[in-house]
């Protein structure tokens, strides 16, 4: 079978993240990394050609985003993947979800994959939610948040927590599934991996190759409209120790504790 | 007109606490809009009974799907009928994983505009806006609709319940064809529990540990400090450390486990992630143990202490006992 990873770059954990004052949107220039979460993905889809369950004959990750976003296709690649596909093009720029999951979905058809992955989140904006609008396009079925999944009775047998606590759902394939990140430890690339990742085939597309409607995308398509951001209501900052003699720490703690009266 | 459809969850013959605040935020905001909060509720044999008392929470009408629980895209399916047949301006869920999922396969199947994590809505000139906190909570968002439908999903515990209504909703069947990939996709088990039964929402003192505790063993350090409070001091754990299998399901904090407001909170090897805060950020106090001075639980906590558990929490459960004892 064919798996799609899709794939996302996000702003360094370590770096601040800002709105830019005169869209109102997130600043992505400082973005730099592979989406943690995706990693999850990625692993989630050697194991299974490793598990030898199904037949894979191939991994392609798949990302949407700027130029740079080609860095977070080599580390796909440098992770497992076998090639690598990159949709950018200036009339995307600021699509919302439902405007990314339609472009994504477009080019995902262009694979026929019978299996698309995906991390649960990205870490820095949209929650839980491109995995369900590319299934929707793709016709496919589709789980998110799956923290085990086995090939099994010709499709995927995924568990999950939801509401009242873990479920497990039998998907046919071609499917969409999230993975959460308890799923697996995705390992670390060797040396060689990373030095070969730009080597693997890339390719870049731009809307029309995928046929996208340009009608359907960027910002002035997407019909979720970000007008404007503010400061959250201030909160007193609280009180911080550094821990550097534990005795004396422990002393404070328990008299902050008794101030309260919460011994 | 502009009436709003609010997908209501239903389990063992009982309403999710935040569809019914979902449900009660639409019959606010309808009344603004100058239209009605419909809710639609899907399952096996929903009993009429039941989807009625919707009407105490505002809801004017109730819509009952026949179609399999649990699973994200029949009620895809069976809102898209409703909102073809007519009426509808809003599609609102209250927080939790489900609604996430329809709203997004909604949002794919209309066209339509959907924000998530919305954490209050208003209405302006009969249309709704919606605010959605960004940036690990550091800005909010403000966000309008351009599309026929707006898809509002909300964070968990961000709509209050309220019982404004005084009779039963009508009660309506709604039939509805299911897409081919709603059918692909079959619940083998459901809310199944793993771990023991325990109680945290009656805790005054909640000892709270995530993956700083480093292993399931590490918990032994949470459960000494609650046994040193007493008996009205338990354990709670974050999603990540439950998945990994080191405490039971019942104890989990956050968006698909339980919502505590307990006397005192005490963090320990806990970041903050968004989905751990809203399920105890109404805690009267907070405290975070943590060795990473950068966790963003420090940002909500009262008194954080950046250091290393394994150190701390011994001496501190020595301490409590001592105190207690004197």
């Amino acid at each position: 079978m064919k798996i799609c990873v899709l794939v996302k770059e996000v702003p360094d954990a370590a770096v601040e993240k800002r709105l830019d004052p005169s869209t109102g949107r997130m600043d992505r220039s400082g973005e730099k990394n592979l989406n943690p979460y995706d990693t999850h993905a990625i692993e989630a889809a050697m194991q299974i050609r490793e598990g030898g369950a199904a037949p894979v004959e191939e991994i392609v990750a798949v990302t949407m985003g700027p130029e740079s976003a080609v860095r977070a296709l080599h580390k796909a690649v440098s992770l497992g993947a076998d090639r690598s596909i990159h949709l950018s093009d200036p009339v995307l720029a600021g699509s919302d979800v439902a405007a990314t999951g339609y472009a994504l979905a477009k080019t995902l058809e262009t694979e026929s994959p019978d299996l698309v992955l995906l991390g649960q989140q990205s870490d820095d904006g949209e929650c839980y939610t491109i995995g369900a609008v590319v299934a929707d396009h793709l016709g496919m079925p589709s789980l998110t948040q799956v923290i085990k999944m086995d090939v099994a009775d010709g499709g995927l047998r995924c568990e999950r927590q939801a509401e009242y606590g873990y479920d497990t759902v039998q998907v046919e394939m071609p499917a969409v599934i999230s993975v959460g990140d308890a799923i697996n430890e995705p390992r670390y690339p060797s040396l060689k991996a990373i030095m070969g990742a730009k080597k693997k085939p890339l390719q870049s597309m731009a809307a029309a190759d995928a046929g996208i409607d340009t009608g359907k995308v960027g910002g002035d398509n997407s019909a979720a409209h970000w007008t404007a951001a503010k400061a959250p209501p201030a909160k007193a900052a609280g009180e911080i120790i550094e821990d550097e003699d534990t005795g004396e720490t422990v002393e404070k703690i328990l008299a902050w504790l008794d101030e309260r009266k919460l011994i | 007109m502009a009436n709003i459809l609010v997908y209501a969850l239903h389990y063992e013959g009982a309403f999710n606490k935040n569809s019914l605040g979902a449900v009660s935020e639409a019959a606010k905001l309808a009344g603004e809009i100058g239209g009605e909060a419909h809710a639609i509720v899907l399952g096996e044999n929903v009993p009429r009974d039941l989807a009625a008392t919707l009407g105490r929470y505002g809801a004017k009408k109730v819509l009952v799907a026949e179609g399999p629980e649990g699973l994200a895209q029949p009620l895809v399916d069976a809102m898209a009928k409703a909102i073809a047949d007519g009426g509808y301006s809003y599609a609102l869920f209250g927080g939790g994983l489900l609604g996430f999922e329809i709203g997004a396969g909604l949002a794919a199947r209309l066209g339509a505009g959907v924000v998530m994590e919305v954490t209050a809505v208003r209405a302006e000139g009969g249309k709704l806006i919606a605010e959605r906190p960004i940036l690990g909570d550091s800005a909010i968002s403000e966000i309008e609709y351009r599309s026929p439908v707006g898809i509002v999903i909300g964070r968990l515990n961000a709509f209050e319940i309220r019982e404004t209504g005084d009779a039963d909703a009508a009660v309506e069947d709604l039939s509805f064809e299911l897409s081919p990939q709603a059918t692909r996709a079959k619940m083998l088990i459901r809310g199944e529990q793993r771990g023991a039964d325990v109680d945290i929402e009656g805790a005054d003192i909640l000892i709270a540990g995530g993956r700083g505790l480093g292993k399931a063993e590490g918990f032994k350090l949470a459960e000494d400090l609650a046994a040193a409070f007493g008996s009205n001091a338990a354990v709670a754990a974050t999603r990540a450390v439950v998945d990994a299998g080191w405490y039971p399901y019942a104890a989990q904090i956050g968006q698909t486990g339980k919502t505590v407001a307990p006397k005192l909170y005490l963090a320990a090897g806990i970041s903050g992630a968004i989905q751990h805060k809203v399920g105890m950020q109404g805690s009267e106090n907070i405290v975070a143990i943590n060795k990473d001075a950068n966790a963003p639980i420090f940002e909500f906590s009262d008194l954080g202490v950046v250091g290393d558990l394994n150190k701390i929490l011994p001496k501190l459960t020595d301490a409590v006992k001592a105190k207690k004892a004197g």
